[in-house]
């Protein structure tokens, strides 16, 4: 395996860009909405990674760092008319914001207890929304990004808008993360994942890198969230419920949290997993209980069993059989 | 007779959160894990004890069915799922963080299937005894009989345990596989074993705290009950409080924090229900990270 | 020949502790295990008591093969092994450490009586059964983690170290026990032992280890003579 220098990495993105450009074209309505949920699931996902696989810290609170950015991006514009744009930043620094009140905290905590920290948070922000009136309760606030400018064209449909504003994030976000984990910093964090101890004799901080770590990915998770009410329309409190972080948990561990290379498995089997819920249900001809709680038992399920027989997801598995293989043919 | 309202209305929650932070310290004893999954079992073993009651129509013969069905289901979950987290998930980036995430995809699991199986709309314990409250010198309090029992039951709950842990040979075994395996199967413990039972009190006392959160509750549930979730955090958050370790630390860390939150909701604000814990965990955190009642190793362990 | 090892070999890993390594102790014998750091001491005991497995071998027991048998099952067959450092639980009283030791048979009455037999031998543990273990001294624990495995009845002793970290007084003494222990209750004992001349002084027999293999075994006494292991392990 090679290493592809920043600028080979940026070219491979703008490709990849085009060719989605290019599918966007050609799919329905209902495919293109489903690939911005993948672009909004590739940032949510990667923020987890980041987090995950390389400080070694696990967040159940993903969810609610994503809701942070959500209001605060739709406050921004609800309230001062902030343009579209914008928001998605206030969205990003609110979130690190958040992130980084966190990150301190956890980084005195490690495994159980931040796990149940933040897991604790999760369940209890969004009831918060219900007690400022400002934040529209129950119903939420709506979020408008308005229309796709005209000269996109007269077919250019609202969705194929939301697919492209998220995709381009998707596509940033992607390429800045890539290059901080492959930084000084990335090095630092997985030095510290792996013995911490070690890594502060080596003068690391891990301290503070920890919380960096946390702020980075909380702005990330942010931007998702925006992106996520965009595409939703409006931005309350049950859009980002517990089952939301348990499935970017799912995904992270799906793509396997060591590497950003399998970010889109993850992001595509969550957006795919309610249709194939659907396809079986229909199949075994089930009861409206068995079909509407499908998808979750899938989520759970797989998030089990990948934790139990492909712990460092399927990327990493398939270099470690190949390397395997090698070591094998080099004895011989 | 506000004040003493809140007293007793704290209380009687915090024994309950008591049960479940006895239920998180007895796994962590015995596994080292946290098993987020506990409210799932919680919440499935209060399905058994509804089950129960609509068929036999005693809630007190309801209860310890709930209780046996809660032992068994979680001694399976050992057995079936943790022995073989151990053996497959020991090395690479994220062992450390796997059986977090095996007993949160559990809950889910778990949560899911209930649906399935129950549907997602409220079904109802009706509670055994009234919860109108008593009346002091012509003023109604809020405590009512119904709380009174619950406080009665987990407190004679909590003995048993006492007893249990401090007089018996089980409870030797118990406490020496949690302290040191290794010693323990020198001296002959059958330390799996032992592991899967505390596994198996863990599920029994979680399915008190469910009943009990239930009909202490207006006694409806479902899958998404709200009150399942407010288990779910003040039951780790207590836990938390007393240390992790510590059975006693577990009883004063629920009866503590039952006790805040009442105040925080009849003094401060009725919304606060959720954010009130958290903010009791964080302080907890930062003021003794190592709880109140001081385990010695950690958090960072 | 009570215990019977031949051709044990464990590894950790890549690392191999226990090279094919054969011995016979006899009934009633305190055979001294001696050998420098890493030569595969506590790795042998581990392996005979079950704590590790053994990747190739034999070992038995009174006639019986006990390879892979775990070491809960081996307390129940006599074998009791006292691992090496301070092996007692430090959250538990002098007394729950005592009844852990006997926790596996039933019998309250005979508990009972074995627990006087103890403290009789160990009289400052009977003053301080009501305390928690942590708040013994070095020595004290030592007696009170041979207390345990008393406890167990056994036949056959495992003890891996019990000097490490005693005051000279102390360590003599603890031997003194070890030996009278081993006539008194018809016990055999396998005692390893960094402290090479104080063990083999109350040995019966020598046995010296190096890199996972029996290097000599001998009389105890003859050891103490022989030039090449005074210059090698006695350090005169
Ligand atoms: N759990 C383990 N993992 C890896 N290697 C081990 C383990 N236990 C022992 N070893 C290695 O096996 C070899 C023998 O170790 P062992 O503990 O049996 O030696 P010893 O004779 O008891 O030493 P000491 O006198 O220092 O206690 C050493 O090289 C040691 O590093
Ligand atoms: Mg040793």
């Amino acid at each position: 395996m090679h290493k592809l220098k920043p600028r080979a990495h940026f070219a491979l993105f703008v490709i990849f860009g085009f060719l989605l450009f290019l599918v966007g074209n050609r799919v329905d309505e209902l495919r293109v909405y489903q690939g911005a949920s993948i672009a909004v699931f590739v940032i949510a996902i990667s923020s987890l990674i980041l987090l995950t696989g390389y400080s070694g810290q696990v967040s159940l609170g993903h969810g609610a760092l994503m809701a942070i950015g959500a209001y605060s991006a739709t406050l921004a514009r609800n309230e001062f008319q902030v343009p579209i744009i914008l928001t998605f930043f206030i969205a990003v620094l609110a979130a690190a914001f958040g992130g980084a009140l966190l990150g301190a905290a956890a980084a005195r905590l490690s495994g159980p207890y931040l796990a149940g920290t933040t897991l604790a948070l999760a369940i209890g922000l969004p009831s918060l929304a219900n007690q400022f009136s400002i934040l529209g309760g129950e119903q939420g606030l709506l979020f408008d990004v308005g229309w796709p400018p005209l000269g996109l064209g007269e077919d250019f449909t609202q969705y194929k808008w939301f697919f492209w504003i998220a995709a381009l994030a998707a596509l940033i976000s992607t390429w800045l993360l890539s290059n901080i984990l492959s930084s000084r910093y990335g090095r630092n964090w997985r030095a510290g994942r792996s013995n911490e101890v070690a890594a502060q004799i080596c003068g690391i901080n891990t301290g503070r890198s920890k919380i960096l770590a946390f702020t980075i990915s909380a702005g990330i998770a942010g931007l998702a969230g925006a992106l996520l009410s965009m595409t939703i329309g409006t931005v309350s409190p049950s859009a980002f419920p517990l089952a939301l972080s348990f499935a970017l948990l799912t995904g992270a561990v799906l793509s396997g949290v060591s590497t950003l290379s399998g970010v889109m498995i993850g992001a595509v089997i969550l957006v795919a997993i309610p249709e194939i819920a659907d396809v079986v249900a229909h199949r075994i001809g089930s009861s409206e209980n068995i079909t509407t709680n499908l998808p979750g038992f899938i989520i759970s399920a797989l998030l089990i069993l990948t934790v139990l027989f492909v712990p460092n997801g399927p990327v990493e598995q398939h270099r470690a059989r190949a390397a395997k293989k090698l070591a094998k043919k080099a004895e011989k | 007779m506000q004040l003493l309202n809140t007293i007793l209305i704290g209380i009687t929650a915090g024994s309950i959160y008591s049960l479940m932070a006895i239920a998180f310290v007895l796994v962590w004893r015995s596994t080292r894990v946290i098993n987020f999954a506990q409210a799932g079992m919680a919440l499935l073993s209060t399905y058994f004890g509804y089950e129960a009651v609509t068929r036999i129509g005693s809630f007190w013969l309801a209860l310890p069915i709930a209780m046996l069905g809660g032992a068994i289901f979680s001694a399976l979950v050992e057995v079936i799922l943790m022995r073989v987290l151990v053996k497959h998930s020991s090395s690479g980036p994220i062992a450390a963080v796997a059986p977090i995430i095996a007993t949160l995809g559990l809950l889910g699991l778990i949560r899911s299937v209930i649906a399935m199986i129950w549907g997602g709309q409220d079904l109802r314990i009706p509670p055994p005894v009234s919860n109108n409250g008593f009346t002091v010198n012509g003023e109604v309090l809020v405590f009512s009989p119904l709380k009174l029992l619950i406080l009665i039951t987990t407190f004679i709950l909590m003995a048993l345990l006492t007893i249990l842990f401090q007089r018996t040979n089980l409870g030797l075994s118990l406490r020496a596989s949690a302290y040191a395996p290794e010693i323990a199967r020198l001296s002959g413990v059958r330390v799996d074993l032992t592991r899967t039972l505390g596994w198996a009190l863990a599920g029994a006392a979680g399915a008190v705290a469910g009943v009990f959160q239930t009909v202490n509750g207006n006694g409806n549930f479902s899958p998404d009950s709200i009150e399942f979730s407010l288990l779910l955090v003040s039951g780790f958050i207590a836990a938390v409080i007393g240390g992790l370790d510590s059975l006693l630390g577990a009883v004063i860390g629920g009866l503590f924090l039952g006790l805040v939150i009442s105040f925080v909701l009849i003094y401060l604000n009725g919304g606060l229900f959720f954010i009130a814990p958290f903010v009791v965990l964080l302080l907890v955190l930062f003021i003794r990270p190592q709880g109140i009642i001081g385990a010695k190793a950690g958090r960072r362990a | 020949m009570t215990l019977n090892v031949s051709h044990l070999s464990v590894h950790h890993g890549a690392i191999q502790a226990i090279n094919s390594l054969s011995l016979a102790i006899p009934t009633g014998a305190l055979a001294a295990v001696i050998g420098s750091n890493g030569a595969g001491k506590t790795s042998l005991l581990r392996a005979i008591s079950g704590l590790n497995k053994a990747s190739h071998g034999k070992i038995s027991w009174m006639g019986e093969s006990i390879l892979g048998d775990k070491p809960e099952i081996l307390v129940r067959k006599g074998i009791s092994h006292v691992s090496e450092g301070k092996s007692v639980i430090p959250e538990l009283t002098v007394k729950e450490n005592l009844e852990l030791g006997a926790i596996w048979r039933r019998d309250k009455k005979e508990m009972i009586e074995t627990l006087a037999l103890v403290v009789s031998i160990f009289p400052r543990l009977g003053e301080r059964l009501a305390q928690r273990a942590d708040t013994l001294s070095g020595g004290e624990r030592q007696m009170l983690a041979i207390g345990r495995s008393l406890m167990s009845k056994p036949k056959l002793l495992l003890l891996d170290e019990p000097s490490l970290g005693l005051a000279p007084l102390v360590v003599e003494q603890i031997f003194q026990t070890i030996r009278d222990l081993t006539t008194s209750m018809r016990l055999t004992v396998v005692l390893v032992e960094q402290n090479a001349m104080g063990a083999l002084r109350i040995a019966d027999l020598g046995i010296v280890l190096n890199l996972g293999k029996v290097v000599a075994v001998d009389h105890a006494q003859a050891l103490i003579d022989d030039p090449a292991v005074r210059a090698a392990y006695l350090g005169y």
